[in-house]
């Protein structure tokens, strides 16, 4: 097992000294700078003042949540650009040949680089969702609701998309790689669109639609349930946006993210242990 | 059935049956079937396109063989824990760029399963066996590339390994790196380790190697023990009367070949001790000869021969 943590610990390390985090850690802060003076002056503004408290608050909770979501975004375009070489890009390379022929197991090698990954894409959505939460706090005086578990629910789907890329890793080129999964995503994103326009519209049709693209690729659904957790409950009555959640994806639904993720990364590394390196 | 147990030959280093490998549009390696003795250096000689770098992948767990059976150190080649005793040296060796030399080496030597201290004591010396010590606290990202293969050749010895596969060591180094390497490759026979090199360059296997073999489809078409015939094959030109096909059988006690066409025939032999007595054989067969001309053929002459026409494809 000593293999696997040495692994780990050497992308994580590389993990961290790639550009790419920092450039996403900059980008994240420039974000964070720009919402933070959004907020101050959406406090500051006069009419806004003389908005009832609880109104106010509830507006204030919803600009919250278009932070949320924009640091959701930025953790899955974080991990997918990180990890999307991984795999691929080193049996490109032969890189890999000097590592594989050491006295390790291929399933060490391939979780080792997960883990190593999960730790860095950890302490990234750990900072953002942080920058958010103390952005919310100290300029607006809001606190989102269940924030340990939006923040999970977060880290859980970057998670998800991280042992996708490393599947398709095992599989394609980088940029095949980074196409599906980034691919895949987006059809989330619209499924989960048309589930909201059909729970408010009543199509079930739609909803439908929205439920089987959750089911081939269930990133969206658990920022749906995030966003369901962390939203105030006026707003999970009243609110409609992708910012906010009309519909909360099920337990059911996040216990099936949960497979998915082991699946897909039990393909990884039986597609790794088959493959010629 | 891949990795079944051949019979135990505590003598062998290598020993591989029918090893083959299939790709979809062709196959690599037809059945390669060799032994190498523990305590061997190896030349592994093939031109081009003859499966010897599959062959090494498929010994080293890297790409799985359609067939065949092999041992590595008397265990079977897919156990991984053999691997504590083996090193390797890739072709165009590459690795993560943003680590020092030291820390290269430190990680692999922790994957071989060196303790701190052992990493410690060994790091330096093998930064400075390669030459690198004025360099060991640089990224790989400013080596040339005869830097980084002598890093490379440094990870492969670090953990002091019974068997050590270099692939292609000598390239992209000048004169004075493939001196250290040949130096290194005897400093690894005096420790008693197994060295199974593959080169192109053959004057610097026939100064290094014991044995070589020539493959060709992925198969052995010859092989030439360097230790007991230093001085190489050995090619006879002989022109005489009265030749016959009923003297050639004769010849076998003291030939590796023989070829008659004519008044003409050509010998091949091991060692020049036998001459004389191949041509008393001749005379006492009645053959009248005209011309007897021994022609000793190097390793790169002997590999031309061997690999015929088919050379460089």
């Amino acid at each position: 097992m000593m293999q696997l943590w040495i692994i780990a610990g050497v992308t994580f390390r590389e993990a961290a000294r790639r550009k790419i985090l920092w450039t996403a850690l900059i980008a994240a802060t420039a974000f964070l700078a720009l919402f933070a003076t959004g907020m101050h002056f959406q406090v500051r503004d006069t009419h806004f003042a003389r908005i009832p408290p609880v109104i106010r608050y509830q507006a204030l909770s919803s600009i919250l949540q278009i932070g949320f979501y924009a640091i959701d975004m930025l953790a899955v375009l974080m991990t997918v650009l990180t990890s999307v070489d991984s795999i691929s890009g080193e049996i490109a390379s032969s890189t890999i040949h000097a590592v594989a022929t050491k006295p390790i197991h291929r399933w060490q090698l391939l979780l080792g680089k997960w883990l190593g990954f999960a730790a860095m894409i950890a302490v990234y959505v750990a900072l953002v969702f942080g920058g958010v939460v103390a952005v919310g706090y100290f300029i607006a005086g809001v606190q989102p609701r269940g924030a340990w578990q939006g923040a999970s629910l977060i880290y859980l789907e970057c998670l998800l998309v991280l042992s996708l890329t490393f599947l398709f890793g095992t599989i394609f080129s980088t940029l095949t790689n980074g196409v599906i999964v980034l691919g895949l995503h987006g059809i989330a994103f619209i499924g989960g669109w048309l589930e909201q326009i059909g729970t408010v519209t009543e199509s079930n049709r739609l909803i439908n639609l929205g439920i089987l693209s959750s089911v081939l690729m269930p990133s969206e659904s658990i920022w749906r349930r995030a966003s369901y957790v962390m939203q105030t409950s006026i707003a999970r009555t009243l609110d409609f946006s992708p910012f906010a959640t009309r519909s909360a994806p099920s337990d059911i639904m996040m216990l099936y993210a949960i497979l998915y993720l082991v699946v897909v990364l039990a393909f990884a590394v039986r597609r790794f242990q088959q493959r010629d390196l | 059935m891949l990795g079944d147990f051949l019979p135990p030959t505590d003598h062998l280093a290598i020993e591989t049956n029918g090893l083959r490998k299939e790709f979809a549009s062709k196959v690599a390696v037809r059945g390669l079937s060799l032994q190498v003795s523990r305590g061997e250096i190896f030349g592994f000689l093939g031109p081009n396109g003859a499966g010897k770098s599959t062959s090494i992948k498929m010994l080293l767990g890297l790409v799985k063989p359609t067939s065949g059976q092999a041992q590595i150190l008397g265990h079977p080649f897919l156990d991984v824990e053999v691997r504590r005793k083996v090193g390797f040296l890739p072709e165009d060796f590459r690795f993560y760029d943003w680590l020092t030399a030291s820390e290269l080496l430190a990680l692999h030597g922790r994957l071989c399963g060196l303790t701190p201290a052992q990493l410690r004591e060994r790091v330096p010396v093998y930064v400075d066996l390669v030459g690198l010590t004025p360099h060991r606290d640089r990224r790989l990202r400013g080596f040339s590339k005869g830097m980084m293969q002598r890093i490379g050749l440094a990870q492969a010895l670090i953990h002091e390994p019974d068997l050590v596969f270099l692939d292609e060591p000598t390239s992209g180094l000048d004169p004075m790196g493939r001196h250290l390497v040949r130096d290194i490759i005897r400093n690894e026979r005096k420790r008693g380790a197994t060295v199974f090199l593959n080169s192109h360059l053959l004057s610097e296997v026939e100064i290094t190697c014991d044995t070589v073999v020539f493959i060709k489809q992925g198969e052995v078409i010859g092989s030439r023990d360097l230790r007991s015939s230093p001085e190489g094959e050995i090619h006879v030109h002989v022109r005489a009367h009265n030749l016959r096909r009923e003297i050639l059988p004769g010849l076998s006690e003291w030939t590796n070949s023989a070829q008659m066409q004519d008044d003409h025939l050509s010998l091949s032999v091991d060692s020049m001790d036998s001459l004389p007595a191949i041509l008393r054989y001749l005379i006492a067969s009645n053959v009248d000869v005209f011309e007897f001309t021994p022609q000793r053929l190097s390793l790169e002459e002997s590999f031309l021969k061997i690999m015929g026409e088919d050379q460089g494809q």
